[in-house]
């Protein structure tokens, strides 16, 4: 008897333990993503923009090392400045000066270089329209469950981001292609960064769900250059991106650090233009999503001696509340043909004409002046 | 009805034009001298800035050591130049090559149309000697020149610290174009020979061996004049060939960097001064800013660096000036401000060509661009617009009175011909002042007892002199003697091409236009032949672009602050007349043939104006 009732309750601990698996499981499964993607673009070209090559270098540095492989990585420069003529320690980078940090290293992998840099290429990489001789390198390989970092420095203004000093890139176009990616189910969650002058402009018009956005300036303010290395020759880094880089030397793949300290890096203070950050359009609370949720690429392991049977079908179950309205459905499609827009909406103007009677008074004034200076003796000559 | 097409409102504008000509002609005149003057006050400038993107600020870290060894080089150089008495070719050429330089020569030869008694030359042969130093990875499509002219007794030092420059950057792997140190013998005209050989032209006649060694396109040169082992200031020149200036961004370049460093530099000579609203202050910045005018006037080059101008290289001239300073800078600081401009330029990744290529300077730090200064000229302009429409309103208008038939049968027939002869007579005498003094020098030679040079400018002062006496003699030619209508077409034909002559003069060398204009719009205004004849003789040949140049001789001699005797000035406007032939001759200079071909003869159609009857 005491066997069976031991026995019974070795049972019930080892189905509740299997249940508990399964809840776990359950809990494992329906996490936000599984796999990270950074895109990485450096669009200027020339000596002179040494600092925007070691801007994305240096991000490139910190998302490898917090474990994000190069098959992973699509890293765009437009231009070498590690073997420039002019660059008097060939075969580096440096982003702070007397040479501290080399963020070239002997392993980077550069996907787009010089000419490749286009808008073109850069749309197509998003939206993964690539002819099928693109080696896999070139690619972005993301599903519906990639969080994806994209990162752009260069020249821009209000709207736009120049690409090597011949075309541009509007905001309108980015958040076009954005939403390409949202109806291929390209990503799950998106994480934009963009360090260039008015770089708030190009997250304006960002109408997608799932995206985060951060920019180093508002619109209207330049965003400046942090330091000169006086044996270089030329300006290093960008203040933003020179304190995103300190800020993420801090971070390990273990750090809990959520965006909200990201939001943080770079006060007025220290980048003399105002960091804007973007977080409307991205369901999770910014203070729940780590660090690593986007720069890193940590693997979720749970090591079990159980067997786990997985012929139902997980129930998704939530983390936490989102603000406490209960999950909606994520995805939908968004409403390809407007109707009830296009019912109820004015009809369309058309180009501006003077009213019809104006136009009717104005050639009766004229014919009266030319009757009345030549006589009307010559309207003969008329009808 | 319309402004000119309404009779009555045409008529009344066309008198207020004629009855305020000559208000509004002095008017204008004033304006634009005011003008003029008022350029160099200082709010109305513009502090310079870089305007290349690729050049940026003065980050750049000299670390330039080898001052002293450049000076003992410089030391070598002179007693090597004694010793050969010239250019000591095989010693520049091993120690070139010592530096690793792929070193090359060229030799050159001139025979010069008359002696030139300022520099004592006259059939002239040397060698030029330069090394590339080629970059270490890059292409060889640019180039930078650093020149340093090899003359006899001083500039030891400047070709010293080239040497040491050249070993110098030799040892740096960041150099993007090549760089070549040459030194020239014969100053200018060993540099005419090496661009004409680099650049496969041949405009002056000159004859050189072709070159060697070439090194792409040159983006910018500098040019050296260093003659003492420390000095107090640093002086840019820009005046080159023919009134043309390098781009700015040079002179931004070289201002920065003497900022940076902290050693003083002056242009033209002079220091830069901060009072600008005092009246010293200000006829301070006047005079600096005269000096440039009388400079690019001039049309000829102030530097070995005026040549490159023509080539469209950037280049400019940096003189070292020992004066009775007390801080002294040594060789290493100008070393070091030179590789700091070298690191600079070498970043350049097209030619200079943001910035402004016409400007006027009152100071190193403030600039006035063509924008600014054209006005003065447009206003000394009108004038010539204004009286020649006055003169085409008398045409037009029938004459209030008929005195005999021949007023009428001249006022119907055109006055092309009556035009035509005046003109091709001054042409003519244009001609014969360009091409005679050179031709005659050896019969002018055989009969006075003076030499070619002498001759030479004699023999011009003399046509110029006799052009005077010509109205005397073309009225016998002219059909229609002194008629009330032949003289108004005349000068309407001598005031439009004046306006055009001096349009075109003032958009290539703005001074010389001004300077022109100055002297010539109101001699044309307003002579007529009615005006008293010998006071308008007087003032006419006062005027006369002779006259204006003397005056200017002794003007600039004034602004120098080395001011002259009368004795000497004469002196040094026969030399000036001279060298102003030989530069057309030597380097294509236009000023003489400018003012032998078309300013004189348009001075003598109003010369025959004013002696129309």
């Amino acid at each position: 008897m005491k066997i069976l009732t031991l026995l019974g309750l070795f049972s019930a601990c080892f189905s509740a333990h299997s249940i508990n698996i399964e809840n776990s499981a359950g809990q494992f499964f329906s996490s936000g993503h599984t796999n990270n993607w950074a895109v990485l673009v450096c669009t200027s070209r020339f000596w002179f923009n040494y600092r925007h090559v070691a801007n994305t270098l240096s991000v490139y540095r910190s998302v490898k090392r917090l474990g994000i492989p190069d098959s992973h990585i699509v890293l765009m420069l437009a231009d070498d400045m590690a073997c420039n003529h002019r660059n008097p320690k060939p075969a580096t980078v440096f982003s702070h000066k007397n040479m501290e940090l080399n963020v070239y290293g002997d392993d980077v992998e550069v996907d787009y270089r010089g000419y490749e840099v286009t808008v073109e290429n850069f749309l197509r990489v998003l939206t993964g329209r690539l002819p099928p001789s693109t080696p896999r390198s070139k690619r972005l390989l993301s599903d519906d469950r990639s969080n994806i970092l994209i990162y752009l420095t260069g020249h821009g203004g209000n709207g736009f981001l120049k690409f090597q000093d011949s075309e541009e890139i509007s905001n309108v176009e980015l958040a076009d292609a954005f939403e390409q990616m949202w109806q291929k189910r390209r990503y799950n969650e998106l994480l934009f960064i963009i360090d260039t002058c008015q770089g708030a402009s190009m997250y304006e018009r960002f109408y997608s769900p799932n995206i985060m956005a951060l920019a180093s300036s508002q619109v209207g303010e330049d965003s400046l250059s942090h330091q000169p290395d006086l044996a270089i020759g030329v300006h290093l880094m960008d203040r933003y991106t020179f304190y995103l880089l300190e800020f993420l030397e801090d971070i390990h793949p273990a750090s809990k650090t959520n965006m909200n300290d990201l939001f943080k890096v770079c006060p007025k203070s220290q980048c003399v233009s105002t960091p804007g950050h973007r977080t409307d359009l991205f369901l999770r609370d910014p203070g729940s999503v780590l660090i690593t949720d986007f720069f890193g690429s940590v693997r979720k392991v749970e090591l079990t001696m159980e067997a786990i049977n997985l012929t139902d079908p997980i129930k998704q179950v939530e983390e936490n509340p989102v603000n406490g309205e209960g999950q909606k459905e994520v995805y939908s499609y968004t409403d390809q043909l407007p109707v009830s827009e296009i019912i109820h909406q004015k009809p369309k103007q058309k180009d501006w004409h003077p009213p019809d009677g104006f136009i009717l008074g104005l050639w009766t004034l004229i014919l009266l002046v030319f009757f009345k200076t030549y006589g009307i003796k010559h309207l003969k000559h008329i009808f | 009805m319309g402004l000119l097409s309404d009779p009555n409102r045409r008529r009344a504008l066309i008198s207020m034009l004629t009855r305020l000509n000559a208000p509004i002609c002095v008017v204008c005149y004033l304006a634009g001298v005011a003008w003029f003057m008022g350029l160099a006050f200082e709010p109305f400038t513009l502090r310079t800035y870089m305007s290349e993107n690729a050049m940026g600020s003065t980050m750049v870290e000299e670390r330039f050591p080898a001052g002293e060894r450049a000076l003992a080089t410089g030391r070598e150089f002179a007693a090597h130049k004694n010793k050969v008495g010239g250019m000591p070719v095989d010693w520049l050429v091993k120690t070139m090559q010592d530096r690793g330089l792929e070193v090359f020569t060229q030799s050159f030869s001139r025979t010069l149309p008359f002696p030139d008694e300022n520099k004592e030359r006259y059939i002239v042969k040397g060698t030029n000697v330069y090394g590339i130093l080629r970059a270490p990875r890059a292409p060889r499509t640019e180039a930078l020149v650093l020149s340093a002219p090899c003359s006899p007794g001083d500039n030891n030092q400047a070709v010293g610290l080239l040497l040491g420059l050249a070993q110098y950057f030799r040892n740096q792997i960041y150099w993007a174009k090549d760089i070549i140190f040459l030194v020239n013998e014969h100053d200018l005209i060993g540099m005419q020979a090496w661009l004409e050989g680099y650049h496969h032209t041949n405009t002056t006649g000159m004859s050189w061996s072709p070159l060697q060694g070439r090194g792409g396109s040159i983006q910018a040169a500098l040019t050296l004049e260093l003659s003492s082992d420390v000095i107090t200031s640093l002086d840019l020149v820009l005046e080159g060939l023919n009134g043309q200036l390098p781009n700015l961004d040079l002179a931004n370049l070289f201002y920065a960097f003497c900022q940076k460093i902290g050693v003083l530099c002056t242009i033209q000579g002079k220091l830069q001064r901060n009072d600008w609203d005092s009246v010293s202050g200000y006829s301070h910045a006047v005079q600096t800013m005269m000096l440039m005018v009388m400079k690019q006037a001039s049309g000829r080059p102030w530097g070995d660096h005026g040549l490159f101008l023509r080539y469209h290289i950037e280049a400019a001239t940096v003189k070292g000036i020992n004066s009775f300073r007390q801080y002294k800078t040594d060789v290493t600081t100008i070393g070091r401000l030179l590789e700091g401009m070298y690191r600079k330029l070498n970043n350049l990744l097209e030619r200079l060509h943001q910035s402004y290529f016409f400007y006027l300077m009152p100071s190193l730090s403030h600039f006035v661009s063509i924008g600014y200064y054209m006005p003065a000229f447009g206003l000394l302009a009108v004038i010539l617009l204004l009286r020649a429409l006055d003169l085409w309103v008398q045409l037009a208008t029938p004459p209030s009175r008929t005195e005999d038939g021949i007023a009428d049968i001249d006022q119907s027939s055109p006055g092309v011909l009556s035009v035509l002869t005046p003109l091709v007579i001054s042409h003519l005498t244009g001609v014969a002042l360009y091409t005679l003094p050179i031709h005659f020098q050896e019969t002018a030679v055989e009969h006075f007892p003076v030499s070619e040079t002498e001759a030479v400018v004699l023999t011009a002062i003399a046509i110029y002199t006799a052009g005077l006496a010509l109205p005397h003699n073309t009225h016998r030619l002219l059909s229609g003697e002194g008629t009330e209508q032949g003289w108004r077409v005349l000068k309407l034909v001598a005031v439009l091409y004046l306006a055009v002559l001096l349009g075109c003069t003032a958009l290539i060398n703005f001074s010389l236009g001004f300077i022109l204009a100055l002297t010539m719009v109101p001699l044309a205004a307003f002579v007529t032949p009615h005006v008293p004849k010998v006071l308008s003789a007087f003032i006419l040949v006062i005027l006369s672009p002779a006259c204006t140049l003397l005056f200017s001789v002794f003007f600039f001699q004034e602004l120098q602050e080395m001011p002259v005797s009368f004795q000497d000035g004469w002196l040094l406007y026969l030399s000036v007349i001279s060298q102003g032939i030989l530069d057309h001759s030597l380097y294509g200079s236009l000023v003489y043939p400018l003012i032998a071909l078309l300013v004189y003869p348009c001075w003598l159609l109003f010369w025959n104006i004013l002696f129309w009857k």
